[in-house]
């Protein structure tokens, strides 16, 4: 029962992972741009949940409705300001940029936050749970989850069925083509930040209510989203789901074993299926 | 005669330093069709790209009705109503057949082509709609190319050597959809090799030669020898 119970739980992380690997999916998929900032990126959502929840007096589910909107701003503005200068042929520019940026962002929310650790009060959903069975599962992971398929539901949606997500594939594709259609690839990309950075603010603020936060995070983050990504394989939205229960499953039963084991319990899960499917486990077909 | 719909002032075209065109003077009447002929690497799908917007230029090196459009982008020149077949079709591969029509309307220029036009022109579109576009033959996938094209309402149509790789039949198809396309008004631009097609389609023809315009004239006239010296550059 009690590994059941780690299975359920590490399930139920993995729906954290999935909403960290999201945003990076995406970006991935429409622009081919690693983005090594997006841990940090999640950190900053988790600190403007932060403030908007003090400023505001809002509980921190009420305060995605500023973060969200506030997140993608900022990524279309990031995106047409400075990312879209760095891609072309080379694929260097980019990772620079994006390491300076995350370097950046932690420096300011150092200034801004200072290196304590924050966390945002969610009030009675912290500790509310429900009973399956013998099972007693958190309300705030159950949340989590539901909230992460609900995500994943809308992005394929919107990649697959309108014609937004049909000028991010024709953009992918071939991106002088996509011009001729009368596609500015500079405005696509951005609404492709945009709407990966609103994701992004989502699993920033799910991550501060359920642990503490500071500064310095961002990086974990970043992989435990990377490793989600390429185990589901890379360009498959439903792969990264399942590529973020993987993980969040190795790590409970990992913990269970041996309490010091949690993390490398998910990277030795990460190398196992790399070195089995080095292409994930579910690639996108067209690649 | 009628005012120029496209107007092209000694445009010359750079890739970095090399230069692929050299003061190309040219003019497209409304509703005229016209045939570029050229042997390989004389500079045609150049001059697509330059018009098109795909290669940028001097702003005042291509006029469009009456504004200057060589430094725009080539999606500012899409929404002017230029639209190109591109050479070797281009078709996107994760959008299915119909995906890949409806993603050339997608500005929403009014005119009178539609998925159900275009379906009209190639049936077998229709049948083929929900199949991802590269499982199509080639000719079927240069139909999706010209259809695609045709979804924008161009006022302006070029087609890029839209028979190469096609099998005579086929291309005999695809010609004889021709005037029906562009029959509504549209003029067209036509890149071709194969000399004798082209200007039977065409009412004027230009010749590139390295990069220059080395000979143009009225297609039904044209004497065969000056078309050979000034396709070649040999006597
Ligand atoms: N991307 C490029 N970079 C550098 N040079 C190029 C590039 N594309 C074309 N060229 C050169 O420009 C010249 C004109 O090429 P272009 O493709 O316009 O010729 P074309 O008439 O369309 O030939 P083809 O009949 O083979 O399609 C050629 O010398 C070619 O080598
Ligand atoms: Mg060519």
């Amino acid at each position: 029962m009690e590994w059941v119970n780690a299975v359920v739980q590490g399930t139920l992380l993995g729906g954290l992972y999935a909403l960290f690997a999201a945003g990076l999916s995406l970006i991935f998929g429409v622009m081919r741009l690693v983005n090594i900032a997006h841990g940090d990126l999640i950190v900053l959502g988790a600190y403007l949940g932060l403030s908007v929840t003090t400023l505001l007096g809002l509980h921190p589910i009420a305060a995605l409705i500023v973060v969200v909107p506030a997140m993608a701003l900022i990524g279309y503005i990031l995106q047409r300001g400075i990312l879209n200068q760095t891609l072309g042929k080379d694929i260097l520019p980019p990772l620079l940029v994006t390491f300076g940026l995350s370097v950046i962002i932690q420096n300011a929310l150092l200034e801004t936050y200072s290196a304590d650790p924050q966390k945002m009060n969610a009030g009675a959903l912290e500790t509310a749970s429900v009973s399956i069975g013998s099972l007693s599962l958190g309300l705030l992971p159950v949340l989590t989850f539901g909230i992460a398929i609900v995500v994943i539901a809308s992005l394929q949606w919107m990649f697959y069925r309108t014609s937004l997500g049909r000028a991010f594939r024709a953009t992918s594709d071939n991106q002088e083509i996509a011009q001729l259609m009368g596609l500015n690839r500079r405005h696509i990309f951005g609404l492709a930040m945009a709407l990966a950075l609103g994701v992004t603010a989502i699993a920033g603020i799910m991550l501060g209510i359920r642990t503490s936060f500071d500064p310095s995070i961002g990086g974990g983050r970043l992989i435990f989203g990377f490793e989600a990504v390429i185990i589901g394989g890379l360009g498959n939205l439903w792969g990264t789901l399942i590529g973020g229960v993987i993980l969040g499953v190795a790590q409970t039963i990992g913990a269970k074993i041996d309490p010091g084991w949690q993390l490398l319990a998910g990277h030795i899960a990460f190398l196992v299926i790399l070195a089995v499917r080095p292409n994930g486990l579910f690639p996108r077909i067209n690649e | 005669m009628p005012e120029p719909i496209l107007k092209l002032n000694s445009l010359d075209a750079f890739y970095g330093d090399f230069q692929a065109l050299y003061g190309v003077d040219l003019e497209v009447s409304e509703g005229e069709v016209l045939a570029i002929i050229g042997a390989n690497g004389a500079g045609k799908t150049t001059l697509m790209r330059s018009i098109s917007g795909l290669t940028q230029n001097a702003s005042d090196m291509v006029k469009y009705r009456g504004g200057s459009i060589g430094a725009l982008r080539a999606d500012q020149v899409a929404a002017q109503g230029i639209a190109l077949v591109p050479e070797g079709r281009q078709l996107f591969p994760s959008l299915s057949v119909e995906e890949n029509l409806m993603i050339g309307g997608q500005m929403g220029r009014k005119g009178p082509w539609s998925l159900k036009a275009v379906y009209t022109l190639f049936p077998i579109l229709q049948e083929r709609r929900n199949q991802q576009s590269t499982s199509l033959s080639g000719g079927q996938q240069q139909m999706v190319a010209i259809g695609r094209a045709l979804m924008a309402n161009p006022d302006l149509i070029l087609f890029d050597e839209i028979s190469l790789g096609l099998a005579p039949i086929i291309i005999k198809d695809i010609y004889a959809a021709l005037p029906g396309i562009i029959g509504e008004g549209m003029s067209a631009l036509i890149v071709e090799q194969d000399i004798t097609k082209a200007l039977s389609v065409s009412s004027r023809f230009y010749c590139l030669q390295e990069g220059r315009v080395s000979l143009n004239g009225a297609s039904a006239t044209a004497a065969r020898e000056d078309i050979s010296r000034a396709y070649f550059g040999v006597e």
